[in-house]
Parts: structure tokens; C-alpha cells; sequence
């Protein structure tokens, strides 16, 4: 009957009702389809870049092109027709409007080729071919050459570091290239061309499951990862739920009939989970069917459905046990909602849905060892991403279960030391 | 007559506040009274109704309902009480039925004897045609009307009732007085609080005139006006007692 009475307060409520699983599907769909881009190799948006080139020679050329073939960037090289001066570019960055302006200097290909002359006739010399490469000598001082790289201030620190290393990498490729060339003019071999491509390669290997490679993709860290969220967010309705009784009434009646406290608690525990369920089927059935027709790939549940839903009622019992507890201790919905809000963003945060943990200082990564979110996710990511088994997740869902009954079994004691007589 | 409900020097103070809610407060209640406790704002009856409901603990002393105490027999106690607040305990989405009978369900009561049950409360009180009706549609008085039928579903032995005509027209207010009176001769007793002297008056067998923590006075209604002097009613007994200062309290 409890049961019965938590469904018919909110079917009653139907505006909370389209909040509850409307909400967590525009939440997804859109964190996907922004979170998509950083997972594709190829990107429909180019990030406009500012070239300025005192160069004009082949190391500008070639870093030109290579950006250009990156598929990540757009080089722009004039303004209003204009070619753009340094200055122009540092304005222009530093006030926002491009995130990015690389300053090539002047005679960089000519300095650069000069210096490696220097070198290459240093070591051919001291191998005993210094007569023959006379007409090479050359012993002006070469100053080191710099590129500048301005950035746009509000541009993340990923970012940076990810265009830092591509230039920084893209330049060693020009210098290498130009170093064999040179070596290869000095020595005069016309026939014995140097193998210029990399020796040492590097290759993924991923998972399989039945031959196929896993994958990763946007939808599979998104989809887990905000469902997760979205199932903890029923931490503010059932909070305000609880808190209504008290402002109603209707808790004095409950707290002086017969029936325990935890059967009261069981009938919403039973309500809500069947909620978090339902959020997550529909958020999954949204990432399989609806994704695809958005230019996003479908989610992969094939052999996971089972497991990933036990993963959904566990993580939906955590989020229900915290909802309790607050519901409990909370003295109106004004305490109640807010603090449930941010609680979860706070728990999502230190859980690893927006940062993964791997990627936070030592302190935080044992921190999120205690966020039930970071259970959670773990334990999707352990089915979809790592082809884990039942017994794999044996140890989060008892840590999840375990904040379950923790959390409760708190309300129940602070609820009868506070009303015991 | 057996006493029903025992009170043995209770008190009662608040957190951060300077007075006791009750002071050393001793009463003993009879089985089949309708018993009325009078009193301004902040005299300690809603104090005491909450201790007796299992709401509120005391700070010290005792007190016992059919002989049973809560810290061995709560569950029992319970079963034989009902508890009609103050507040409109009710969700208000929900119909005057589906309140009804969720409220019964909590009491063991199931299947066609609890519909049976809330359709003859429901009639008895002029709500049958509004059984299926939200009770945020209802008038003050009719919410008051379905928050009695709430707390005395189950038959109890002993019935509290907080301020139960609080707010509601005379028409309202007669049904509910003689629904209870029927109630009483059926076997409950009814433990009453109330600012409206007259109703009060007409309907308690017995009173405890009770301010700041304390009983002033207790007895019949008759024996009250008849030993106060010049008092011609319940009113000139409860002026007499306790005064004429206003009693806004927080």
C-alpha cells in the first residue's frame, strides 16, 4: 500500500513526473552530442588559428600545410586582406576572439638550414670527407630560432598542451627531415636515400569481445557516466518528498500508527528504484536508437543489458539510501533541495563523471574512492568498456549496496532519537 | 470508572526555552470520557498530546495509556489510539478515498471491510459524493471532516483530537461534535482540545482548565462554573483562572 501511495503522489504530480525522465535525456543527448567532437578524429568545426609568418620559406610551408591537414584547425593568415602582424595576432587572441596565434620569425628556413649545414660538416669533417665538402663551409653564428604561441587566456590547459606538443613535434619532424637531407647532399649518395620515416611506431591495443575490438567512444563514457548522474538526482525529489510530509502533516499520522518506520521507508525505496530504472532504460534506449539518427554512434549494450542494469538498481539503491537520509534530517525543502543539488554535482565531481580520476591530484583520487558515483561508474565502465563478468562487480555494488544501508540505517536512528519516547 | 490513561508528574521544556511547555503535570483519564483540555496559546496542550501520541518525549516523569508505557509497548499503544492533529494531515493530490483508505491500510485494516469502512465515515460525514475528489479541492472544513475520519478508521479505544473544529463553519463544526458523540458511546474516549469554551462546554464530560504547564482546575463543566464565583459559564471559569493577558507565544 505504501508502494501504491508513493506511485499515486506522482502520477499526481505530472509536471515532476516529465521533469524526472524528460530531463535526464535532454541531459544526455546534449552532453553527448558537445562531448562527441573531442572523441573524433575528424571534426565537422574547424577552431579558427592565426598564422603570422616572417618566414616565407619552407619550414613556414610545411607548418602551414600540416595544419591545415590536421582537420582540427583553420589557418588564417590575412584579416580584412590584410597579412596579420604580430601585434594584430597577440590582440586579437589575448582579447578572445581566436584561441590561438602561431608567430613564425624570419629566415627561420634559411637559419635553420644554416645550422644544420654547421652541424652535418662538423661530423662529416671529423669523419675524414672534409675536402670534398669545401664548397659547404660555412661558419656564421646561427641564433636559436623561437616560435611564439600566443593563447586565447580562457582556452583550457588541454588544450594548450595538446597544440604545444603537436607544433613542438611538428617542428622536430621539419628538422629531422631537414637534417637527413642534408646529411644526404653532403655525402652525395644520390642512390642511397635515408629511410625517413619514423623507426619506432607505437600501436593501441584495445580489448575484444568475440573478435571485435572495444572501442571507445563518446556514447560509451557519456551514456554510463550522466545516467549515473541522472540516477542520483533522485535524491532531490524523494528528499522533497519526505520533507512534505512533515510540513503537511501526514507525518505526524505515519509516525503514530503502527506501522514501522522502515516498511514506510521501503515503499519509497521500492517507488523510487523502479523510477531510477525506468530514467535508465529510456536514457539507454535513447543512446541506441535516437543516437544514431543525431550523428552520434549507438551505444553497444549487446550481451551488457543485464549486467548494466544491476549495476543501474544498485546505483539506484545509493542514490535512494542518500535521499532518505537527507529526507530525514532535512527540515524543509529549502535545506532539502539545494543541499540534494549540490551534494550530487559534488559526488559526480569527485566520482569522475566530468574529470576522469586518473586525472586528479593524489588527494582527490582518494577522495573519489569514497563517492558511490565513482562506484557506479566504475562498475559501468567495467561492463561495457572492459567486458567484465558478474563477479568483476562484486565489489562495487557491495560498496554501493553498502552506502544503501548505511545512509538508511542513519535515517532510522536519527529519526527515532529524534521522536523516541 | 477504570482510568485509561495515567500522568504522573510530567514535564516538558524545549530546547532554548526559558519555561517548561508542562510542569510536573499529574492527571488521570477515565476509559469513556470525553475529556477536554482548555487552555490559552502556549498553556502545554498540544505538549501533551504529542507525549501521549509517541510525538514528543518528555524531559521527565511518566505516564501510561491502558497501562501500557511506550518504551515497552509502543506498537500496542498505537493499535488503540487514533490521532486526529491539528494540521490537515492529508495529501492533498491524493482523493479523500485514496487518503482514507491508505491511512486504514496502515492500521491492519485491508479489503472490503476497510472500502466498507471509509464509504460509511465518508457518508456519516456528508463526503460520499466527494470521495473521489482531490482534498486540495476541498473547504477547510471538509478536510477537517476527512482528517477525523483518518484518525478513527480503526476504531480506537482512545481518540486525540488536537483543535478539531478549528476553522470550520457551524454546519461543519455540528457534524464533526456529534459524529464524536456517537464515537464516545460506542467505547472510545476522547481526549479534546479546544479554544471554542462553549462547544467545549457541551460536549467534554469532564475538563482541565491547563496554563503555563499546569492544571488550574479540573471537573465536570458544571462543578467548574459552580465553584467559580460569579461565573455563569465555562468561559467566565477560564477568564477567572487564567486571566485576561494576551499569550502570544513563540
Amino acid at each position: 500500500m505504501s508502494v501504491y501511495k508513493e506511485f499515486l503522489l506522482l502520477k499526481r504530480d505530472m509536471g515532476g513526473v516529465v521533469t524526472l525522465f524528460l530531463m535526464p535525456l535532454v541531459l544526455i543527448i546534449t552532453v553527448t552530442l558537445i562531448q562527441d567532437s573531442s572523441y573524433k578524429k575528424e571534426n565537422d568545426v574547424k577552431i579558427p588559428i592565426l598564422l603570422v609568418d616572417y618566414d616565407k620559406g619552407n619550414v613556414s610551408k610545411t607548418i602551414f600545410d600540416n595544419l591545415q591537414k590536421s582537420n582540427v584547425f583553420s589557418v588564417v593568415t590575412s584579416l580584412d586582406a590584410t597579412p596579420i602582424t604580430e601585434a594584430v595576432a597577440k590582440e586579437a587572441v589575448f582579447k578572445g576572439k581566436y584561441q590561438l596565434a602561431i608567430i613564425i620569425p624570419s629566415h627561420l628556413s634559411t637559419d635553420l638550414q644554416a645550422k644544420i649545414d654547421q652541424n652535418v660538416q662538423k661530423i662529416v669533417s671529423s669523419l675524414g670527407f672534409a675536402d670534398s665538402l669545401a664548397t659547404k663551409s660555412n661558419t656564421k653564428l646561427v641564433d636559436q630560432k623561437e616560435v611564439k604561441l600566443y593563447f586565447d587566456p580562457a582556452v583550457q590547459l588541454s588544450f594548450k598542451s595538446g597544440v604545444m606538443n603537436g607544433i613542438d613535434k611538428m617542428i622536430s619532424q621539419i628538422e629531422t627531415k631537414s637534417i637527413y637531407t642534408t646529411f644526404q647532399e653532403q655525402l652525395g649518395e644520390e642512390d642511397a636515400k635515408f629511410e625517413q620515416k619514423s623507426f619506432i611506431t607505437f600501436k593501441e591495443i584495445v580489448p575484444k569481445i568475440n573478435n571485435k575490438e572495444i572501442r571507445p567512444n563518446s556514447v560509451q563514457h557519456n551514456v554510463p557516466a550522466w545516467t549515473l548522474f541522472a540516477i542520483f538526482f533522485i535524491v532531490i525529489p524523494l528528499s522533497i518528498n519526505m520533507v512534505k510530509e512533515k510540513t503537511q502533516g501526514t507525518f505526524i499520522r505515519l509516525r503514530t500508527n503502527p506501522v514501522s518506520n522502515k516498511i514506510v521507508l521501503a515503499g519509497k525505496t521500492v517507488m523510487y528504484l523502479i523510477i531510477c530504472l525506468i530514467q535508465f532504460y529510456m536514457m539507454v534506449a535513447v543512446a541506441i536508437f535516437l543516437f544514431p539518427h543525431l550523428g552520434l554512434p549507438a551505444l553497444n549494450v549487446e550481451g551488457h543489458l543485464i549486467l548494466m542494469s544491476i549495476v543501474a538498481l544498485f546505483s539506484g539503491l545509493a542514490a535512494i539510501g542518500f535521499g532518505i537520509l537527507l529526507g530525514t534530517i532535512a527540515k524543509t525543502q529549502e535545506q532539502s533541495a539545494p543541499f540534494g543539488a549540490t551534494a550530487v554535482i559534488i559526488l559526480a565531481a569527485i566520482g569522475g563523471v566530468w574529470v576522469p580520476v586518473f586525472a586528479m591530484p593524489k588527494i582527490m583520487q582518494i577522495i573519489a574512492q569514497s563517492s558511490p558515483m565513482n562506484w557506479g561508474l566504475e562498475a559501468f565502465y567495467d561492463v561495457l568498456l572492459r567486458n567484465a563478468t558478474f563477479w568483476d562487480l562484486v565489489p562495487e555494488l557491495f560498496l554501493l549496496f553498502l552506502f544503501f544501508v548505511v545512509t538508511t540505517t542513519l535515517a532510522l536512528l536519527y529519526d527515532k532519537k529524534k521522536r523516541a519516547v | 470508572m477504570k482510568s485509561i490513561i495515567q500522568i504522573s508528574n510530567l514535564s516538558k521544556i524545549y530546547k532554548d526555552a526559558e519555561m517548561y511547555s508542562l510542569n510536573d503535570f499529574s492527571l488521570d483519564i477515565k476509559e469513556g470520557q470525553i475529556f477536554g483540555l482548555l487552555g490559552p496559546n502556549g498553556a502545554g496542550k498540544t505538549t501533551l498530546i504529542s507525549i501521549l501520541c509517541g510525538l514528543v518525549k518528555p524531559t521527565s516523569g511518566s505516564f501510561s495509556i491502558d497501562n501500557l508505557i511506550y518504551a515497552k509497548n509502543a506498537n500496542e499503544i498505537k493499535k488503540i489510539i487514533g490521532v486526529v492533529p491539528q494540521e490537515y494531515a492529508l495529501y492533498p493530490t491524493l482523493t479523500a478515498r485514496e487518503n482514507l483508505l491508505y491511512f486504514g491500510s496502515m492500521y491492519g485494516l485491508k479489503g472490503t471491510d476497510l472500502k466498507e469502512k471509509v464509504i460509511d465515515s465518508l457518508d456519516f460525514l456528508g463526503l460520499l459524493k466527494f470521495a473521489d475528489k482531490r482534498i486540495e479541492t476541498f473547504s477547510g472544513g471538509m478536510k477537517r471532516r476527512v482528517n477525523l475520519i483518518a484518525g478513527i478508521l480503526h476504531n480506537p479505544k482512545i481518540l486525540f483530537l488536537d483543535e478539531p473544529t478549528v476553522g470550520v463553519d457551524v454546519h461543519s463544526k455540528n457534524v464533526i461534535i456529534e459524529y464524536l458523540k456517537e464515537l464516545n458511546k460506542t467505547g472510545t474516549t476522547i481526549i479534546y482540545t479546544s479554544h471554542h469554551l462553549s462547544e467545549a462546554q457541551d460536549f467534554c464530560t469532564d475538563i482541565a482548565i491547563v496554563d503555563r504547564g499546569i492544571i488550574y482546575a479540573e471537573g465536570t463543566p458544571k462543578d467548574l462554573i459552580a465553584a467559580t464565583a460569579n461565573a455563569r459559564n465555562l468561559e467566565d471559569v477560564f477568564i477567572s483562572l487564567t486571566g485576561k493577558e494576551l499569550r502570544d507565544a513563540i
